[in-house]
C-alpha cells in the first residue's frame, strides 16, 4: 500500500551525489580559504608588528621578545650545575683562536694601572689586581666555544672560576641576587647574566689562553669565559663586575638578541 | 558508477596544512640564522660545485644582516612547528593510521616498481591502498625528517644542557650540519611532491583539502547468476 505523500517540512530528499559533494567542496574550500587567510593576516601582524620600546632590551619585534622571554623562562628549568659543558685535550685546542670583534676592548689601553672594580651592595667598591687574581686557585678549561654567528671552535683558557672568586672575596650576599652585570673599562661593551648561569662551575674568569697571558685582542688581561652562554656574553677585559635583581645593561639585548642567549 | 570515497582524515589535513606555512617561516628564518656563517658548500675533488648560498640568492630573499630577528622568529615557531609535529605523531598512532602509512615489508621493492610506473618505463602499477610503496616511504621519511630537525636543533640550541643529544648527533658542529641538510631535504621533497601533486591532478588535490576523493566504482551486481552445468548436473 502506498503512503499518502504529506506536504510537511520533515520530508527532506537525499540529496544527489552532486549536492554532496558540491556542499562538502564549498564547506571544506571555503574554511580553507578562510583559515589561511586569517593565517597570512597573522602573519602580516606579526611581521610589521612595532619595535619594543628601547631599554635593557631592545630592537626586537615587540612579540617576538615576548616570546624570546617566555622560551627562556621555559629553558632554564634544564638548567643545572651537573649539565656541563664538554671538555676536550689540550691537544685539540685551536692554536689561532678566532677574534670576532673588539667593541668595548680597542684603541690604547694601560695594562699596568687596571684594576678589576667589583661593586658590593653595601656600596663598598674592591680594586683587584691581576697578580691578586692569579695567586688563587687557577681552573683550565678547553671547550668548544659557540659563537652566536655559529661557528664553534675547540679553545683552551685558563683563569679563576667565578665561584672560587665569590668565594675569596666573600660575595655571597651579592651571589645572592639574581643577576651579574660586566662592563668593559671603557663602558663600551657591557653583559648581563642570570646568576644560575654565572655560579656556573665551568665559568672562568680567564687570564690565559693556550698558556699565555691574554693578547691585547682577546681581553688582557682578564676576560669572561662562560661556556653555557653564547659568545657574545664571554665580555672581554672586564672592568667591574656588579650585582642586582635587575637585568644589568647588555650590549647585544638592546640589539635585538635574546638576553639569556644560554645554552 | 561515481561514489564518494573518504581519504584523509581531518587532523590529517589539519597538520599538513598548518605546518606548511610554518615549516616555511622556519626555513626562511634559519636562513637568515644561516646567513651569518654560512660556511657550507659541496666540494669534490676541490671543486666547488654548490655554495650556500650565494650572494644573488641572499640578495634576492633580504637574508643578510638578520641574525637577531632570524632567531627570534625561528625561536617562536619551532614551538608550533614541534607541538604540530608531536600531534600528528601521536595522532597518527592512537588513529591506527599509521598503517596506511608506515612502509611494510614490502615496500622497499615495490617503491621501486612505482618509481618505474611513475618514469613511464613500467605500465602496470601495483595495487596500492591509500598511498603506494613510495608514497609510504617518502611520508615516512619527512616525518622522520622532521623529528631530527628538532633532535638536531635542540643539540645545537641548548648544547650544554641536552649534552646528550648533541653528542647523539655526533657533537654541536655536526649537528648544526646535519640540521641544515635536514633542511634541504625538505625542499627537495617540496620540489618531488609539487610535481607530482599537479600531475596525480585535480581530484587527489581535492583530497587534501576536502578530505574525499571521488571514484569510479563498478555496480556489483546483486544477483548472482549460477553456472549452468552446476544445477543440471
Amino acid at each position: 500500500m502506498r503512503q499518502p505523500v504529506k506536504k510537511t517540512k520533515k520530508l527532506k530528499k537525499e540529496l544527489t551525489l552532486d549536492q554532496k559533494i558540491n556542499r562538502r567542496n564549498f564547506i571544506s574550500f571555503t574554511t580553507f580559504g578562510v583559515l589561511g587567510a586569517t593565517a597570512y593576516g597573522g602573519w602580516r601582524w606579526l611581521y610589521t608588528s612595532p619595535l619594543e620600546m628601547p631599554g635593557i632590551t631592545g630592537g626586537a619585534h615587540k612579540p617576538l621578545r615576548r616570546a624570546l622571554n617566555k622560551t627562556e623562562l621555559f629553558f632554564r628549568r634544564f638548567f643545572s650545575n651537573n649539565n656541563q659543558v664538554r671538555t676536550y685535550p689540550k691537544s685539540m685546542a685551536a692554536k689561532i683562536v678566532r677574534h670576532n670583534s673588539d667593541i668595548g676592548a680597542d684603541g690604547k689601553f694601560d695594562v699596568t694601572a687596571w684594576r678589576l672594580q667589583v661593586n658590593k651592595i653595601t656600596g663598598e667598591k674592591l680594586a683587584i689586581t691581576i697578580d691578586e687574581l692569579k695567586a688563587l686557585p687557577k681552573t683550565e678549561i678547553i671547550f668548544d666555544f659557540k659563537c652566536v654567528e655559529g661557528w664553534d671552535q675547540i679553545q683552551h683558557w685558563a683563569g679563576v672560576r667565578f665561584i672560587d672568586f665569590v668565594e675569596h672575596y666573600q660575595l655571597h650576599d651579592e651571589t645572592r641576587l639574581d643577576y651579574v652585570g660586566m662592563e668593559t673599562p671603557d663602558k663600551g661593551y657591557y653583559i648581563g647574566l642570570d646568576m644560575p648561569s654565572a655560579m656556573h662551575p665551568q665559568t672562568i674568569l680567564a687570564y690565559e689562553m693556550n698558556d699565555k697571558p691574554l693578547p691585547l685582542n682577546h681581553g688582557q688581561p682578564l676576560r669572561l669565559i662562560i661556556p653555557v652562554k653564547y659568545g657574545i656574553k664571554n665580555l672581554k677585559r672586564i672592568g667591574s663586575i656588579s650585582f642586582s635583581n635587575q637585568r644589568p645593561r647588555d650590549y647585544w639585548a638592546e640589539l635585538g638578541y635574546d638576553y639569556y642567549s644560554g645554552l | 558508477m561515481k561514489a564518494i570515497k573518504e581519504k584523509h582524515s581531518l587532523a590529517m589535513r589539519w597538520c599538513h596544512w598548518v605546518n606548511f606555512p610554518i615549516l616555511t617561516i622556519m626555513i626562511w628564518s634559519g636562513m637568515l640564522i644561516y646567513w651569518a656563517n654560512d660556511e657550507y658548500k659541496i666540494t669534490l675533488f676541490g671543486h666547488t660545485y654548490v655554495r650556500f648560498f650565494p650572494d644573488w640568492y641572499y640578495n634576492l630573499l633580504h637574508i643578510p644582516h638578520r641574525l637577531a630577528e632570524g632567531m627570534a622568529f625561528h625561536f617562536l615557531f619551532m614551538w608550533f612547528f614541534t607541538l604540530n609535529g608531536i600531534f600528528y605523531i601521536l595522532y597518527t598512532i592512537i588513529s591506527g593510521e599509521w598503517r596506511d602509512l608506515v612502509p611494510n615489508r614490502h615496500s622497499f621493492k615495490e617503491a621501486f616498481l612505482v618509481i618505474l610506473h611513475d618514469l613511464h618505463i613500467r605500465k602496470m602499477a601495483p595495487l596500492q591502498n591509500k598511498y603506494n610503496a613510495a608514497q609510504r616511504i617518502a611520508y615516512t621519511a619527512i616525518i622522520v625528517m622532521g623529528v631530527g630537525s628538532v633532535i638536531t636543533g635542540l643539540a645545537i640550541y641548548k648544547p650544554a644542557q641536552f649534552y646528550y643529544l648533541t653528542w647523539l648527533c655526533g657533537g654541536y658542529h655536526f649537528a648544526r650540519i646535519i640540521h641544515f641538510a635536514l633542511t634541504l631535504g625538505y625542499v627537495f621533497f617540496f620540489i618531488v611532491h609539487v610535481v607530482q601533486v599537479i600531475l596525480a591532478g585535480w581530484n587527489n588535490f581535492r583530497s587534501v583539502v576536502s578530505g574525499f576523493e571521488i571514484v569510479d566504482e563498478k555496480p556489483v551486481s546483486i544477483i548472482q547468476t549460477t553456472p549452468k552445468d552446476e544445477t543440471t548436473s
